[in-house]
């Protein structure tokens, strides 16, 4: 467009709007980063405690809590005793839930003098089992899952024993407290959902949660 | 597409007729004015022509500042393959199936309580006392089986008709996660009720989530906002159902059309394609044919 006498020169980029001399970053770039980190300052702001309050369930762990279910003398050895007490409180009947008791008996090697309760969720996917005195078994009507006389797995789609309950005598009476999983060897473990393994490498894939108690 | 009566369009959406196309026979123009002065209407006439004229100023009112019409007739007028058929309504009816789970929701929502002692009470009351009651309840909880079964069938419907092939295979992907918000819906909204059965039904299914390695214990947990099912489960579950998976679903849904409109739909697979239309021989554009011979898309040049 210029003269042809003009000698051919380099093109130089214009500078583009709002650039002084010396300026590492153009001003609408300095805005540009400052809108998209305040915006994004906003947004974390409402979501992070969303989320939080989410998960925060997770990881609280409520009060422990013990409830008597009878005399001492109410239980024997030899058979199973039902009792129903309040696992989650604050939810009526719906935080209820159903243990079987018996003192430990030394024909099965356990400890003496300490009560058993075992509960009656399902180790497979958590329906009701029921213990029937005539088998002497725990028998499961959703899936057909049998237990022996301890608990342990003798039959059906379930992975490990019975869950059970802690349990302590306070003034003659018995008392049951956290639950808590045991593995095949019967040996306690914290809690775990039905349908999760425990003992072995199960026990890292299947993590323990913190909103169970420890295992006694 | 075969011309339609202008009675089915509203009028901003004619066309406009070309000179002497118009159905009004052109008039021979009045010789005299003065001697034959046109009627003129009264002003009770004016107003009655107003009056008729009102409902569609005011969509031309709205088109003008809203520019829709385009869009619209895009829409509504598009042009769908031959051998269209009934399968082809199994996807509108899954979202009629949604509206319908959607105003039943909302109606079933202004008696119910989520809370694990009155939940219970209220679906009763809502069956036992409440006008209609039984039956719009009814309706959403069978109208939950008819959306679960129906989008089965849209899905089957799209895999045997080769419908999620290029370039829809972004709208799969929406209708797949738009079928996992609906199992979301069914598994949420059956522990409503909070009888024996959804009470033991949620129980089985949070199990079963938490059989999944590493993460399946924390996901029970979250779901159950805590180690054992309380009153926050059933709030939280009311929570999912009525507000967050509504909420993408008719976002996902919008979405889902957008791409239908978009990309068109595709013809059954059993129709044979048209002839394709014989282009003409390089050898004659480079020659350079006089006039249209040389456009090779026309389909008139020589086979």
């Amino acid at each position: 467009m210029n003269g042809a006498d003009e000698a051919p020169q380099q093109r130089v980029k214009p500078d583009p709007p709002g650039y002084f001399e010396g300026e590492s970053m153009t001003r609408r770039r300095a805005f540009t980063i400052a809108a998209q980190g305040l915006g994004g300052i906003a947004g974390a702001a409402i979501v992070l405690p969303a989320v939080g309050f989410a998960v925060a369930p997770i990881f609280h762990r409520g009060k422990e809590r013990w409830e008597a279910v009878g005399p001492v003398s109410d239980f024997v050895e030899d058979t199973y005793r039902q009792v129903v007490f309040t696992e989650t409180e604050g939810i009526g009947d719906a935080g209820k839930t159903t243990a079987y008791v018996r003192k430990s008996s030394a024909e099965l090697e356990e400890e003496p003098g300490k009560y058993v309760a075992v509960s009656n969720r399902c180790a497979h996917l958590g329906c009701p089992v029921r213990f029937v005195e005539a088998a002497g078994n725990f028998i499961c009507p959703c899936h057909g899952g049998v237990y022996d006389f301890q608990g342990k797995r003798i039959g059906g789609p379930p992975v490990r024993p019975l869950d059970q309950f802690q349990t302590r005598v306070r003034n003659g009476q018995v008392e049951v407290g956290p639950r808590y999983s045991v593995t095949n060897q019967m040996e306690p473990v914290r809690a775990r959902d039905p349908g999760e393994f425990t003992g072995g490498i199960w026990e890292y894939l299947y993590p323990p949660r913190p909103s169970t108690f420890p295992a006694p | 597409m075969p011309k339609l009566s202008d009675l089915l369009v509203p009028a901003p959406l004619r066309k406009t007729p070309k000179p002497g196309e118009s159905g009004v026979p052109n008039q021979p123009a009045p010789q005299d004015l003065k001697d034959n002065p046109p009627e003129r209407p009264t002003d009770y006439q004016r107003l009655g022509q107003q009056a008729l004229e009102a409902p569609i100023e005011s969509v031309a009112w709205i088109d003008q500042r809203l520019a829709t019409s385009g869009f619209l007739t895009g829409m509504l007028f598009r042009k769908v393959p031959k051998g269209t058929n009934w399968f082809y309504t199994l996807g509108s009816a899954t979202m009629i199936a949604f509206v319908s789970q959607a105003i039943t929701g909302v109606f079933l929502a202004m008696f119910y309580t989520p809370s694990t002692t009155q939940a219970y009470a209220s679906i009763a009351h809502i069956n036992n006392d409440v006008f209609l009651g039984q039956l719009v309840h009814g309706m959403h909880k069978w109208g939950s089986s008819v959306m679960v079964i129906l989008i089965f069938l849209h899905m089957g419907r799209t895999f045997f008709f080769g419908a999620y092939k290029y370039p829809r295979e972004l709208n799969w992907v929406i209708g797949v996660v738009l079928l996992i918000l609906t199992m979301t819906m069914a598994f949420t909204g059956y522990l409503l009720p909070f009888d024996q059965r959804s009470y033991w039904a949620s129980i089985v299914g949070i199990n079963i989530n938490g059989t999944g390695p590493i993460v399946g214990p924390y996901l029970s947990d979250f779901l159950r906002a805590g180690p054992e099912l309380g009153a926050t489960t059933l709030s939280r579950f009311y929570a999912i159902h009525m507000l967050l998976v509504p909420g993408a679903i008719i976002a996902l849904i919008g979405a889902h059309l957008y791409l239908v409109m978009k990309l068109g739909t595709t013809a059954p697979p059993w129709m044979k394609m048209d002839k394709p239309k014989v282009a003409a021989p390089v050898a004659q554009l480079d020659a350079g044919v006089e006039g249209n011979g040389a456009a090779p898309s026309n389909g008139s040049g020589p086979a």
